[in-house]
């Protein structure tokens, strides 16, 4: 499958590579719905890795899970939702051990929550990793309820939590893994153009 | 001097007011007719007497009606004043900083009695008489930062230093020229200054980070920035925008002298001796078009450089779509005569206005 390229943009929005099998005691892979894909090409560079892996999958209405398990890793869950599975992953990264590698692969939603989980359990950035597969959704703050809006498609949009109707930033915050979403119609109230799908 | 506090607002009614005394001290932050992005520091070793230079943390006739506006967004949204965990030392540094700077600078209105880790801060002012325990929080109504930052006029972000960058991680943001600390704090230099248009790629940054790294205890630096505000609003947040945006169209050719301001900050970069943080303080003066046009040099200095400004700026700093009504209203100050450099008045030098 091929994969989005997202425009240059400014420094703080994130940049995302491509998963490679790294050397590693034991190897936690996160993923949600195409992410999936990910996984599997990351197997096919080095299924060993299978024997030490935990893989985290969040479908969210896709069906690789069957593929997923068909790989064997040493522990498997599905969770319904990213909250959900929360508790357990911050379980695991409480008690890894040193030389875990950490890959995410999915939404940038999916990446940036569980990239701050693993920072703030001490792994150093230099054993995560990130692909982005999928879907282009953003996860967005607004800044005026604070209110995050998930799986967000179009600019402008309407906040989940107060109403408003933002307009989607660049900016991006890791510490919430969110972009910033401003009022469109503060000066102009009322005049909120048509919605359009993000990078078209 | 003794300084006559002002009983004024910075909202609703705004019925802040220059006098002739802050008018002349302005900061106008222009050196010569036009304005480009630089890394314009300088050390922050005083000033010409009386100007918004000469001391460490310049206090004047605002302070008092200010702190009582910052006391009223933090009530509103607290999440203005944040600091993670690990900045409380910094704060305890900053607190003595500011403690200290203030009752040397002014002497008749802030006192500090120390006696070994017995502290007492008298502040005339704000009316405050504290006695408390040095780096012991439980001794003060709130965190360190927090409680001298509601007695400090300006912003304060306090930068955490690590791996050869800056850090936003704590800070007190309640008169910021939109931008979000709730946002924002967590950031390294780069990030947080991602929106800025042109000056990335002008390699500012990066230039500006390495003298900030270096900058010693002691050997305080300062710049100045700008923006434009309509109506004297000090919270220009993000977080409220969707309710001071429509304010910005409510400019008409007769209005704009009063209401149209000129926001300068006067930011300075002190480094702390326990933390070895460093502190962002961003003092902001306002000043309205016709206050400013009361100095001959100003006026023709302001419409050439608000005409000239490149149109990314003026986009970024929110004016791109009043440029043309300020145009029309300053180019009556503006008599193409030559102006002296630098930023002072120069009112016994520089020409009257030769224009009806
Ligand atoms: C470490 C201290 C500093 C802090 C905390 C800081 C913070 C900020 C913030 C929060 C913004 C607003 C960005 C946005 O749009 O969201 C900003 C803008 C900016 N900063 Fe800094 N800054 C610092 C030092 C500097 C230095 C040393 C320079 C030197 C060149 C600089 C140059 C600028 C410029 C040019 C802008 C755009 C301002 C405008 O056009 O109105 N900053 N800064």
């Amino acid at each position: 499958m091929s994969k989005f390229q997202f425009p240059e943009s400014i420094k703080s929005r994130p940049v995302y590579g491509t998963l490679e099998p790294r050397p590693g005691k034991a190897h936690l892979m996160i993923a949600d719905a195409e992410g999936a894909e990910a996984i599997l090409d990351l197997a096919a560079q080095d299924a060993s890795l299978m024997a030490h892996a935990h893989i985290i999958y969040i479908p969210k209405g896709t069906d690789f899970g069957d593929k997923l398990r068909a790989l064997n890793p040493a522990q498997y869950y599905e969770g319904p939702s990213y909250d959900a599975s929360v508790q357990r992953l911050r379980h695991v990264l409480a008690n890894a051990h040193q030389g875990l590698q950490v890959y995410l692969t999915g939404t940038e939603g999916l990446m940036g929550q569980a990239q701050n989980e693993a920072m703030q359990a001490g792994i150093p950035h230099t054993s995560i990793q990130t692909e982005h597969r999928g879907s282009v959704a953003r996860r967005m703050q607004c800044v005026h309820c604070k209110g995050i809006t998930e799986d967000v498609m179009t600019d402008p949009f309407v906040c989940s939590h107060c109403g408003l109707n933002l307009f989607v930033r660049d900016h991006y915050s890791r510490r919430l893994a969110a972009y910033q979403g401003v009022c469109i119609d503060a000066e102009d109230p009322g005049n909120v153009p048509e919605p359009k799908e993000l990078y078209t | 001097m003794t300084i006559q506090f002002n009983e004024e607002t910075f909202r609703d009614d705004y019925s802040f007011y220059n006098s002739d005394w802050a008018i002349k001290r302005f900061p106008f932050p222009f050196h010569e007719d036009s304005y480009m992005y630089s890394v314009n520091m300088e050390q922050h070793r005083g000033g010409p007497k009386g100007s918004v230079y000469e001391m460490r943390f310049d206090v004047d006739e605002h302070y008092v009606s200010e702190m009582r506006d910052r006391a009223m967004v933090l009530a509103d949204d607290p999440l203005r004043c944040q600091s993670l965990p690990h900045m409380t030392l910094a704060g305890w540094d900053l607190l003595e900083l500011i403690m200290v700077s203030k009752s040397e600078d002014y002497p008749d209105l802030f006192e500090l009695h120390r006696d070994g880790n017995q502290w007492r801060w008298i502040n005339k002012p704000l009316g405050i008489d504290d006695t408390f325990t040095f780096m012991d929080e439980t001794t003060l109504p709130y965190g360190p930062m927090e409680y001298i930052t509601r007695q400090a006029q300006g912003d304060f972000c306090v930068l955490d230093q690590r791996d050869e960058m800056l850090w936003m991680d704590a800070g007190m943001v309640t008169t910021q020229a939109d931008w979000s600390l709730d946002f924002d704090i967590g950031m390294n230099f780069f990030e947080w200054h991602a929106p800025v248009p042109l000056a990335h790629e002008m390699g500012i940054f990066k230039r500006a980070l390495k003298f900030l790294l270096n900058i010693q205890q002691g050997a305080p630096a300062r710049r100045l920035n700008w923006t434009m505000t309509v109506n004297p609003l000090l919270d220009t947040s993000p977080e409220n925008y969707h309710k001071w945006g429509i304010q910005k169209t409510t400019l008409t050719p007769e209005n704009i002298g009063s209401k149209q301001h000129l926001r300068v900050e006067l930011q300075s970069f002190f480094r702390l001796p326990r933390s070895n943080a460093l502190v962002f303080p961003i003092r902001c003066y306002l000043c309205s078009f016709q206050d400013l046009m009361t100095v001959p040099k100003w006026g023709r200095r302001l419409h050439r450089v608000v005409r000239d400004l490149p149109v990314e700026l003026a986009t970024y700093k929110g004016f791109i779509d009043n440029r043309p009504m300020m145009l029309d209203y300053l180019e009556q100050f503006d008599d193409g005569l030559p102006t002296s450099r630098g930023v002072f008045p120069d009112l016994e030098t520089e020409p009257p206005l030769t224009k009806a």
